[in-house]
This record gives structure tokens, C-alpha cells and sequence, in this order.
């Protein structure tokens, strides 16, 4: 699997929050159902948009193609210089 | 909502009317259904009413003429006033209506009155004019050439006067005049010089004298004196009156006219008309009656001129006096004209609010019954029932106000009628729930869809929409309208579209937070990336590679890849990716597409169960609700399942990159299998036939296998909905006839059943009392039709979720091609020039996105969001067939007959 833990753990969590935790600090009112539910609602249909974002990812099946200046480019600005030779 | 009697005491009924009216909690029925508006009890009221608001209507189109601004009522509306205050009220209005008009009619007499005295002004001075062009021979221009004796036998000379298109009927009237008087002249030139002067003459007499030399002996000498008549007319009509005047007078008249500088101002119109001063010079009676026919045909004013300069003179000074005196008077009538309205401006806001609120006050007390004793009127009205204290209060203040003694008397009624659907909505929710009303008004009791919507309406905006960009436009632009609610709600702003965008500024705003979300994890901001959290993509080809080759493709099972994902959303890499960009994200985004369908849909089924519940039909939940889900979850859950399976099976083993072991390329690309194929397949029972040798036709153990049972359970499901409800229903009638023998023959039975079923009143089942009123075969067919809208829906409306990977492919591409084709030629251009060029460029690139990509993308995301949740979402749970609370309020009544006027 390619997933590295630390995002995962961010994400989820942060999201745990909003939708968890939050709903039951929410301030008490006539509108006190509105807010937990609007949080609730919010925390997971973020999380599952992001989630499903990151695990389309994780596992590439296929790769980008790019122009062949965009190459050199990026391998100049990302770190990974040119080496001599064919690959 | 209960349904409530009320009994008011006649006094009182009117104060309490106006307490309920102020609160809006209270939906009145009309007892006095088959009453003619006419023979109502307080029509004479109402007719009062009218009369009072037709008075400040003329009151309001004065003040508007004038321009005078109208002062808005700062804070809350005033109350209702006593009865004993509408004959103030009427009184007030009458004497301003009175006064008004009065100034007016004085206003439009004295400015026609000035608008004669002006046009005598013109005359005079223009009339001066013609005279003296006639009496100055020396003139070149104005050359008098006379017909003297030889000219005459050689048959006439033109006589030049002024502009030369008259000359031919001018020339035609001297030669007739001169024609005439040469036969009976007596000299030479000299008659005939005289005789244009005599025209003009000073002397009256020497006038009539000359011109009547040759006619003395004749009786109708009287009659053929040259005259003539001045007068103003239209300068539009000229060319018409001309005609006119030589065709009926054979050209026998000499007209002559010159225009009006400065346009006048017509008293009935207020218009500013151009217009001419005319002369016409003709002789005899017959001519002069035909004259004066045909200017009053073409409706020119005719105004007496004196002949003599002198006298012209005296006049043209008094005309002058006699102007300033009635300008000064003009003024001082429109300045208090212009007082009265600026006092009524102060409080007609106010006035209007009042009528208004005294007219609804006896509508709303039409519809009261009278009771026996005439003491008292009894009205009907559904009462929400938490709101009972708060009605009581608002009574009990009403009677205090009154006087009255009797304390109001609300009871409450048993019916089985379907009371309206209320649901309290606050200025944030009521967007939203206005939004689902508008496919239909919720059954009474039933599900509200509408707090879920608050989130997941702007979110599958968002998906639809996806752009950092755009988001951020739509999101200033829905804050800006919430910040600025109370100004921009106050200035009561005409126009429709901007009441629609400002009705929906809280959905904007979160459509715009949402979509700068989804923006962020699409990575797309205008068409661009942003590389935040450094991209998971290397390139790892060598110069000469690079140099031979155009396109080259990254291999994820390589060093290219890190062997972890960019952190938060699509990688940046694919932006750069022109060619291949859109095969990834089809699959990405296809596949979330089903994915948030099938929750969304899910979720709808679940609403359903609530409703179950709620309304205590047990038998539902178990052969509508558990089968429906059963279905949904076998089948289209487990789509997702596998695609998330598909998501972690398959891809790159981080320590074997590009490794032969077949163990690992069965878990690598090669071998990932299509979600879509293997769905169908397993509809069918059926394996791959074309799976790669090296890679396995399963993604788990055991696929197959429990694939099959899953079609097998899911189709089991649809008997189950078809048959099991009609099944219940029956057997429950059966139940009820066996244990009601009495007057339950078979031939009775629907219709005794009926009766026996609500009487028995089993507790549980009372919903199923309206059940059992209908024909069994009614029930089947009505289930038929449900289970068969599911089963065929679950499928139809998973594929129509796939709306949301479309729309965001046409906007992503709308968004790249609009950067490609525009902003990227300005950006590329070089120098001075090119700065200048970027400019203008950025202008239309700037336009297009707004345009195209904001509102019309944006209003396209924004339907195909309402129609998921009205058809694919609402489908599964609602049936929205109540009919809504619509209370007896001031507020509303108030709102509409604003926006009606406007």
C-alpha cells in the first residue's frame, strides 16, 4: 500500500473533530440541531471527498505523460537532476 | 398544528385580529365560503379601505412627479389604529386628495393662461417681423418685384419674398390681388406700390381706401378686404396646413410663418411642443371663414393682432407685464403645491401601512362566522400547537386594548382533516427549504429533507464546480450580500434577477466555500495547479532520451513515483500532463461520482425508515424499507466496496518496483480489472473471459461466490417489495371483517370495512384505516408502480450521478481552454507592447471567466444539484403532498403589497 500514515492521521482527525467533537460543544439555542447537523454533515462529506482523493492516488495504475520540456523542467525545479545517457 | 375555535366579542374581535395579524401564527379559514364578496359583514369597512388607498395612491403618484423623496419607516411598522382613528384617517386624506386637486386645476389654467400670453408674445414680435420685410423695398433679399402694367400683359412676374419654395402660390396670390387691382388702378407703379403698403398701412382707412379704389361701385366692397389672421400652430403640422390652405382657398391666401425659438410647455401634458408663428393673408368673408376652419382643424390658436406697429408695441408691453404677474404667481402655486406634498411625503409610508393593515384586519374579519346572539364571532383557525401560549397572550392584550370585558375563548377541535405544513425556518434555513417547497410542500408531519440540504446542496455544487478560483469569485460575492444584508435589504431593490441572487445569498456563500474545497483537492485553481506540499512525481529520463522523444510517460511501478501520495488532493503533476490528464481523472472522478451517489441515495433510503417510524407503520419497514436497502446496499454499496478494494489492491509494491515475480504482478497494474465490467458480470453470473494469463479473474477469495449471493438476495428483494405490503393490507382486511360479522356481508365488505376499521380503531394500524377505503387491486398497482420506480431507479439514478464527473470535466476544460487560448497569449507577449497587450487580453480572459465559467457553468452545476436531490435523493422517501401554513400576518401582507406596487 502506498499510504504514508501521517495525512491519513491528520485528515481523519481533523475532520473527527469538526464532526465529532464540535457538535457537542455546539451553543445552545432553538438552532442547536442545525448546528451539530450542519457540522456533522460538513466533517463528512469533506473527509470522504478527501479520502477518496488520496486513496485514487496511493496506487497509481497508470502515470502522467509530459512534454518533454516539462520534463526537463521539473526535473530541474523538483530536485532530480538530468543524468547523461539514455534511460 | 391543531385546529382551534375561536370566540371573540364583537368589541374586541377587531384589537384581537390586529394582535394575531402583528404575531403571524394563526391561519384563518373562511367560515362565509358561499357569501358573495358584496354581502359581507364588513364590506363597507373595506370599501372604506379602498377608498382611503386609491386617495394615497393620487397622493403618492404627486409626490413621485415632483421628485420629492419619500421617507422610509425607520424600525418596526406602526400598529393597526382604532376603528375611531379611520375617520381621522379618511378626513386627513380628503382634505389633501381636495387641496391637491385644487392646486392643480389652478395650475394648469394659469400655465395655459401663460402659454396663450406667450404665443401672443411670439406673435407680435414675429408678425413685427413679416411687416417690416414687406414695408422695406430696399431690401435686396426681400425684394418686392411688383407687377407693373407690362409685366402683367407678359403674364407676371415672381414676386420674391423670403423663401423661395413659397414663391409659386405667393407669386400666384399677388398676381391674383394685383390682377384684380390693376384692373381698376388708376396710375402706375405707384398704385401698386401702395398697394402692398397699403396692406401694411397705418391708416385704416387710407388702407381700406386704396385697396377699395377700384371696388367702391360695388356692393360686396365690404367683403373684399385683405385681412388677415395670425396665429400659433404645431410646427409638426405646417407642411399639412399649407397644403390645406391652397388647395381649399385655390390660393387665393398668403401664408407666412416663422418658428419658435424656445419650445412651450402644453398645460394638460407638461411636454415641451415646438412651435410656429403663422400670418395669413387672404381677402373676403368667405376666405376668412375658411381660414379660420382650417386653423381650427389643425388646432392653431388664433390670436387678435392689431395692424398698427404702434398698437402692437402697447400690446406687446402689457402681454410682458401680464407674463411676469403670472409667472410670479405660477410660482407661488407650484411652491405650495410642492409644501403640501412634502408634508403628506413625511407620513404617507406610514399611512399606507396603516390602510393596508386596517383593510386586512376586516377581510380577515369577513371571514368570522355570527354567531346566534350577534354578540360574538366565532372564527376557525389552524394553530400550531407549540405556539398556543404565545396566541393566548396576544389575545388577552387585545381585549385589554379594547375595553372589552370578555376574555376571548380559543378551544380546540377534533378533525380528521390534513392540517397545513408548518416548519419554523430562520432567515439562514429558509433559502433552503424554499428549495425543496418548490418541488413540494412536505406531507403534514413528514421528513424535512431540508436541513441535510444546508450541507449537501453546496456540496454537490461543489463537486459539479471544483475550482479554487471561481469558488473564491462566488464566495466574496455570497459574503459580500450576507455582510451587507441589512443595508442592501433596505434599499428595496426593483430588479427580479438581483432579488433571486440575494434571496440565495446564504447558499452562495456556502456553493462558494464549498467549491473553493473541492477546488483545493481537484488542485485547480483557473485551470492551474498549486504544488503546496511538494509533488509525488519525479522525472528520472536521461538528456538523450529526453531530446529524441516528445512525450514521455512517468511509471508509477519506478523511481518516478514515491511511493506515497501528494497529501491533500489530486497531485500537481497532472495539470502539466496535457495528454493524459483527463484518462486519470476520468477514472477518479467517475468513480467518486458513484461513491457520493450511492451514499446520497443511501442516505435518502434511510429517511424513509425515519418516516416509518414516525408514522408508525411497522409493516413498511419490513417489506418496503429492509428490501429497499437490502437492494441498494447488495448491489450498488458493494460497487463501492469494490472500488475502494480496486484502490488498495492494485498498484506498485514499494520494495519490488518493476519486479517479473508473478505474485507481485498479479497486484500491480497489469492486472487491475474494470469495476464496470466485473459490476456487469456479475449481473450476469458470468467471469471474464478476457482476464490477462499472468492475473487472477478475482480481486478477493471467495468473490465469486458471494457475488452470486448478493444477485440472488437483491433479487429476491423484488418480490418481496411487490408482493408483501398488498399481502398485509389484505390480510389486515380480512382480519377486520372476521372479527366484525355484523353488516360486513360480502358484498359490503370494502365499504362496511371502512367504517368497522376506524371504528375498531386497532391503534397501531389507524393509518391503515385509509388503507383499507381503497380496492385491493388499487394496492397492488400502486405497489407495482413504487417497487418497479425503485428497482429501475437505483440503477438509472446511480448512472445519473454521473452528472457530477461531467460537469466538472466541461468546467475544467472550459477553465484550461479559456487560460490557453487567452490569458496565455498575453502572459507570452514581450515589452512595452506586450504589457499593454496583457492588459487589454487580461479584460477578456477576466469576462469570459466570469461570464461563462461563473454564472453560466455555475447556474448549470447549480440545476443539476437540484435535481439530484428533487428526483434521485427526494425519490427514495418523500411524498410532498401537503399544502402550506400560510398565517393571518401583517408582515406578508405588507411584503406583497409593497412588491406589487413596484
Amino acid at each position: 500500500m502506498g499510504a504514508s500514515f501521517v495525512p491519513i492521521v491528520v485528515f481523519t482527525v481533523l475532520w473527527g473533530v469538526v464532526g465529532i467533537v464540535c457538535p457537542i460543544f455546539a451553543p445552545k439555542g432553538p438552532n442547536r440541531g442545525i448546528i451539530q447537523v450542519v457540522l456533522m454533515l460538513t466533517a463528512a462529506t469533506c473527509w470522504l471527498f478527501w479520502l477518496c482523493a488520496y486513496m485514487a492516488q496511493m496506487n497509481p495504475l497508470i502515470g502522467p505523460r509530459l512534454d518533454n520540456e516539462t520534463l526537463i523542467w521539473i526535473a530541474h525545479t523538483w530536485g532530480n537532476p538530468i543524468a547523461n545517457g539514455t534511460k | 398544528m391543531t385546529l382551534c375555535q375561536l370566540f371573540l366579542q364583537s368589541e374586541a374581535a377587531y384589537a384581537c385580529v390586529s394582535e394575531l395579524g402583528e404575531l403571524g401564527l394563526v391561519q384563518f379559514r373562511d367560515l362565509n365560503p358561499d357569501v358573495n364578496a358584496f354581502q359581507r359583514k364588513f364590506v363597507n369597512e373595506v370599501r372604506r379601505c379602498d377608498e382611503m388607498e386609491r386617495k394615497l395612491r393620487y397622493l403618492e403618484k404627486e409626490i413621485k412627479r415632483d421628485g420629492i423623496p419619500m421617507l422610509e419607516i425607520p424600525g418596526e411598522c406602526p400598529e393597526a389604529p382604532q376603528p375611531r382613528e379611520m375617520i381621522d384617517l379618511e378626513a386627513t386624506f380628503e382634505k389633501l386628495e381636495n387641496e391637491l386637486r385644487e392646486v392643480n386645476q389652478n395650475a394648469e389654467a394659469l400655465k395655459r393662461n401663460y402659454l396663450e400670453l406667450t404665443e401672443l408674445k411670439h406673435i407680435l414680435r414675429k408678425t413685427q417681423v413679416f411687416f417690416d420685410e414687406m414695408a422695406d423695398p430696399s431690401r435686396e433679399e426681400e425684394q418686392v418685384t411688383l407687377l407693373g402694367e407690362e409685366g402683367l400683359m407678359a403674364g407676371g412676374q415672381a414676386l420674391k419674398l423670403g423663401s423661395p419654395y413659397r414663391h409659386a402660390y405667393r407669386s400666384a396670390v399677388m398676381f391674383a390681388c394685383n390682377y384684380e387691382l390693376s384692373i381698376h388702378h388708376e396710375g402706375g407703379a405707384n398704385t401698386t406700390e401702395s398697394m402692398t403698403r397699403a396692406l401694411i398701412s397705418d391708416d385704416p382707412n387710407k388702407h381700406m381706401g386704396h385697396v377699395q379704389l377700384g371696388f367702391r361701385d360695388k356692393q360686396e366692397s365690404l367683403e373684399f378686404l385683405p385681412c388677415f389672421v395670425a396665429g400659433v400652430i404645431l410646427r409638426e403640422r405646417i407642411p399639412a396646413f399649407e397644403r390645406m390652405l391652397w388647395r381649399a382657398c385655390r390660393g387665393n391666401v398668403f401664408l407666412r410663418q416663422a418658428e419658435i425659438d424656445s419650445p412651450l410647455e402644453d398645460p394638460s401634458s407638461s411636454d415641451q411642443v415646438y412651435k410656429s408663428v403663422f400670418i395669413i393673408f387672404f381677402q373676403g368673408d368667405q376666405l376668412k371663414t375658411r381660414v379660420k376652419k382650417i386653423c381650427e382643424g389643425f388646432r392653431a390658436t388664433l390670436y387678435p393682432c392689431p395692424e398698427a406697429p404702434a398698437d402692437r408695441r402697447e400690446m406687446a408691453m402689457g402681454v410682458m407685464t401680464r407674463i411676469e404677474d403670472l409667472n410670479t404667481v405660477l410660482g407661488q402655486t407650484q411652491d405650495h403645491r410642492h409644501r403640501v406634498l412634502v408634508a403628506a411625503a413625511k407620513n404617507i409610508k406610514n399611512w399606507f401601512v396603516k390602510v393596508r393593515k386596517i383593510k386586512a384586519i376586516y377581510h380577515t374579519l369577513n371571514l368570522f362566522n355570527l354567531d346566534v346572539t350577534q354578540k360574538c364571532l366565532i372564527a376557525e383557525c389552524w394553530v400550531p400547537a407549540l405556539d398556543m401560549e404565545t396566541i393566548q397572550l396576544a389575545l388577552r392584550r387585545g381585549t385589554e386594548r379594547s375595553g372589552s370585558s370578555v376574555p376571548p375563548i380559543l378551544n380546540r377541535m377534533e378533525t380528521a382533516e390534513e392540517p397545513p405544513t408548518y416548519n419554523r425556518n430562520n432567515k439562514f434555513t429558509s433559502a433552503f427549504q424554499h428549495l425543496i417547497y418548490a418541488y413540494g410542500v412536505a406531507t403534514y408531519r413528514e421528513v424535512n429533507p431540508a436541513p441535510y440540504t444546508i450541507i449537501t446542496f453546496p456540496f454537490l455544487f461543489a463537486v459539479m464546480f471544483g475550482d479554487l478560483g471561481h469558488g473564491a469569485l462566488i464566495a466574496i460575492f455570497g459574503f459580500w450580500m450576507c455582510y451587507k444584508e441589512k443595508p442592501l435589504q433596505a434599499k428595496k431593490i426593483d430588479s427580479e434577477i438581483w432579488n433571486i441572487f440575494f434571496g440565495g445569498r446564504y447558499i452562495i456563500l456556502l456553493m462558494g466555500l464549498f467549491s473553493m474545497y473541492t477546488g483545493l483537492i481537484y488542485n485547480d485553481i483557473f485551470s492551474k495547479s498549486l504544488n503546496i506540499f511538494g509533488s509525488s512525481w519525479r522525472s528520472n529520463y536521461r538528456n538523450d532520451t529526453l531530446a529524441d522523444n516528445k512525450l514521455l510517460q512517468l511509471n508509477p511501478d519506478s523511481e518516478d513515483y514515491l511511493q506515497y501520495p501528494y497529501p491533500f488532493g489530486i497531485d500537481p503533476v497532472w495539470q502539466l500532463a496535457e495528454s493524459n490528464k483527463i484518462i486519470f481523472m476520468n477514472a477518479y472522478k467517475m468513480k467518486i461520482s458513484i461513491i457520493i451517489g450511492v451514499f446520497h441515495m443511501l442516505f435518502g433510503v434511510c429517511m424513509s425508515l425515519w418516516n416509518h417510524i414516525y408514522f408508525k407503520r411497522r409493516i413498511s419497514i419490513y417489506v418496503e424499507f429492509i428490501p429497499q436497502i437490502v437492494f441498494l446496499t447488495l448491489l450498488f454499496f458493494y460497487m463501492v466496496l469494490l472500488m475502494f478494494i480496486k484502490w488498495t489492491s492494485y498498484g506498485p509494491t514499494p520494495g519490488k518496483l518493476g519486479s517479473d515475480d508473478p505474485d507481485v504482478i498479479r497486484t500491480s497494474a497489469y492486472c487491475a480489472p474494470s469495476i464496470l465490467i466485473t459490476f456487469i458480470n456479475m449481473m450476469l453470473f458470468k467471469t471474464d473471459p478476457n482476464t490477462r494469463p499472468q492475473c487472477d479473474d478475482v480481486m478477493y477469495a471467495g468473490q465469486m461466490g458471494l457475488q452470486k449471493m448478493f444477485v440472488v438476495v437483491a433479487l429476491l428483494c423484488v418480490p418481496i417489495m411487490l408482493f408483501g405490503k398488498p399481502y398485509f393490507i389484505m390480510r389486515e382486511q380480512k382480519q377486520q371483517a372476521r372479527s366484525q360479522p355484523l353488516g360486513a356481508g360480502p358484498e359490503g365488505a370494502e365499504g362496511a370495512q371502512a367504517e368497522n376499521g376506524a371504528a375498531a380503531g386497532a391503534p397501531a394500524e389507524a393509518p391503515h384505516g385509509a388503507h383499507s377505503h381503497e380496492e385491493i387491486s388499487e394496492v397492488f398497482i400502486h405497489q407495482a408502480i413504487h417497487t418497479i420506480e425503485y428497482v429501475l431507479g437505483s440503477v438509472s439514478h446511480t448512472a445519473s450521478y454521473l452528472r457530477l464527473w461531467a460537469l466538472s470535466l466541461a468546467h475544467a476544460q472550459l477553465a484550461e481552454v479559456a487560460w490557453n487560448m487567452l490569458l496565455r497569449k498575453g502572459l507570452m507577449s514581450m515589452g512595452f507592447q506586450g504589457g499593454i497587450f496583457l492588459y487589454v487580453v487580461f479584460a477578456g480572459w477576466a469576462a469570459i471567466s466570469v461570464s461563462i465559467l461563473v454564472l453560466m457553468e455555475g447556474l448549470s452545476a447549480f440545476l443539476h444539484t437540484l435535481r439530484l436531490h428533487w428526483v434521485e435523493f427526494q425519490s427514495k422517501f418523500y411524498a410532498g403532498e401537503g399544502y402550506l401554513f400560510q398565517p393571518f400576518s401583517f408582515e406578508v401582507i405588507l411584503d406583497s403589497a409593497g412588491q406589487a406596487e413596484e
